[in-house]
């Protein structure tokens, strides 16, 4: 099995966020990137499958040589290889269409992406990326079996669990529950020092435009100070509640 | 030209979705002077969403739809949009919306801006706000195609009636291969799912143990809420992790959000931030959660919470 794992280049979850040149441009002064989480599960999946079955994995990004240290990251973790697409992707289908190229290209027959990206939040990528490479798709992806071709994954619906079967070449959306929060992994010295060594390879994007652009960004409307009610008052804030918010 | 909206259903019976993205599409197609057309699956009534300026409803019924596969209803939603000569199509953010929407957005040509917040502020072009940074911030999207795709985000534009005399006419779609089989479906029954509650109780480590949650419980029932936890809680097995909210957890978009015994680390700040009044109720001050919030009791949760549940048993009542 040839997994490709799609991995986006995110601010750490608890960078705060800010934008220059007139709110055109997102600020990366100061801001940790990493490999995005939605992304990590994926990845920690895949090799499971290196290990048990013996799949060979590769992981790619589309972006410019700024993602190269997030992309090692995940060689270090234990992918095989890695692919950057060099362009400056603005918008998911472009994304979408350069990862394509590269699932062509690269003969896979299962790819593995987040199903969102912790900055864009667009939640595009996976399924245009299905439709444009005719590949069966599961989104929401919570768990994920091959056998042979045969898969057997779970995803989340409102309010439960959907259990479905399909077949590979296949992308999934994953999401936390492809592998559990503790199940993933920390780069030890010896796979940081065998990545450096590990085929990092750099193409060309195939080209073609996008559909959306991003005129500018605005942060939420600065919030009010919280009303504090007394402990021993809670017939005040249902009050409030009811009164003043009109939730209750 | 029109606009279409794909009013979501579950066992023949709208979500509250429907109303929503069809009271939002019929906005924007008075914006493009043009009218709104209702897509359902497999809803035998669907007059209910004439109140909501539905002028037009597609019907399709079908055997094969019954449970929701994202290719064949984006191949209903691209056939019928097609059909009407659909400029924008428009679709919930919910987990099926946004399965949707990137296929039914490639197979149409269009671009698609998900999690959008209101309606159009220029259609030309064609500008859209919508959530980003897991919701720290706000983009103003361009979508340059002929035809659109709208992930509406939940809760954002609202329900308002506009009831007009619509007609509803059924549509023979063609169903498609899927590749993807439903094998079986758990759903919880009986109890109100984060993503349709307008009230979310929400607990965190602070609860010191699972075996707290009886009070958790308790208050969501007597609010009709649903129950909801913080990541470590969920890491920790406490809770199961359907109930995990925040940035790498469920949204949430609910009209009150009660987080008792949850700091508020960033990370789940962001998931719940859409909501529309938070409340925090934490025995320390410095929580961030109190810079967040609407309304606070700075408290112990095992005092303030039964006091509450008596109160509002009380108030409900009365």
């Amino acid at each position: 099995m040839k997994i490709l794992v799609c991995i986006s280049h995110v601010p750490d979850t608890t960078s705060k966020i800010n934008f220059t040149e007139n709110d055109t441009k997102f600020d990366t002064n100061g801001v940790q990137f990493v490999i995005n989480p939605f992304d990590e599960f994926c990845l920690t999946r895949a090799m499971w499958f290196k290990e048990k079955q013996g799949a060979s994995v590769t992981v790619v990004n589309v972006g410019g040589a700024e993602t190269e240290p997030t992309l090692r990251k995940a060689l270090a973790i234990g992918a095989d290889n890695a692919i950057r697409v060099n362009v400056n992707p603005t918008d998911g289908f472009q994304v979408a269409k350069e990862l394509a190229a590269v699932v062509k290209d690269g003969g896979f027959d299962l790819v593995l992406a987040g199903k969102e990206s912790a900055d864009y939040n667009g939640q595009m990528v996976p399924g245009m990326l299905a439709s444009l490479t005719d590949f069966n798709f599961i989104n929401g992806c919570v768990g994920l079996e091959v056998e042979g071709t045969s898969v057997s994954a779970t995803r989340e619906i409102d309010g439960g669990n959907e259990t479905l079967s399909s077949s590979l070449p296949l992308v999934i959306g994953g999401q936390k529950g492809v592998v559990e929060e503790k199940d993933l992994r920390i780069p030890n010295m010896r796979g940081i020092m065998m990545a450096r060594k590990k085929p990092l390879q750099v193409v060309e994007a195939s080209g073609g435009g996008t559909s959306t652009s991003i005129q500018s960004f605005e942060k939420p409307a600065p919030k009010g100070a919280v009303k504090l009610v007394d402990a021993d008052n809670v017939d005040e804030l249902i009050s409030l509640l009811h009164n003043e918010a009109k939730v209750i | 030209m029109s606009v279409l909206v794909f009013a979501d259903s579950s066992e023949g019976k709208f979500k509250k979705s429907a109303f929503e993205v069809v009271s939002y599409g019929k906005k924007v197609a008075e914006q493009l002077g043009t009218n709104v057309v209702a897509l359902t699956i497999n809803v035998s009534d669907s007059s209910e969403l004439y109140t909501y300026g539905a002028e037009k409803v597609v019907s399709v019924s079908n055997d094969s739809l019954t449970t929701f596969n994202a290719k064949q209803y984006a191949a209903v939603v691209t056939e019928v949009a097609k059909a009407e000569s659909a400029t924008v199509v428009v679709v919930d953010s919910s987990i099926d919306g946004l399965y949707l929407a990137p296929i039914v957005a490639v197979s149409l040509e269009a671009g698609c801006a998900s999690n959008v917040v209101d309606v159009p502020s220029s259609t030309s072009p064609f500008t859209l706000k919508r959530k980003a940074f897991s919701n720290k911030a706000f983009s103003n999207t361009v979508i340059s195609t002929d035809i659109k795709v709208i992930g509406l985000a939940k809760n954002s534009y609202g329900i308002h009636e506009n009831a007009v005399s619509g007609t509803t006419e059924n549509f023979d779609a063609a169903i498609v291969d899927s590749g993807v089989k439903s094998e079986k479906v758990e759903r919880a029954t009986g109890v109100v799912t984060i993503a349709d509650a307008d009230i979310v109780v929400s607990a965190g480590r602070g609860l010191k143990g699972p075996e707290n949650w009886g009070m958790v419980e308790e208050l969501a029932d007597v609010l009709g809420a649903a129950t909801a936890c913080s990541k470590p809680v969920s890491d920790l097995g406490w809770r199961p992790h359907s109930e995990h909210v925040g940035q790498t957890g469920k949204p949430v978009a609910s009209n009150l959000y009660i987080a008792i015994g949850i700091s508020g680390a960033i990370q789940h700040l962001a998931g719940i931030n859409a909501s529309k009044v938070k409340v925090v109720i934490n025995t320390d001050p410095e929580a961030p959660f109190f810079k967040a919030a609407d309304y606070g009791i700075v408290g112990d949760a095992f005092e303030v919470v039964p006091k509450l549940i008596e109160k509002l048993k009380a108030f409900k009542a009365s």
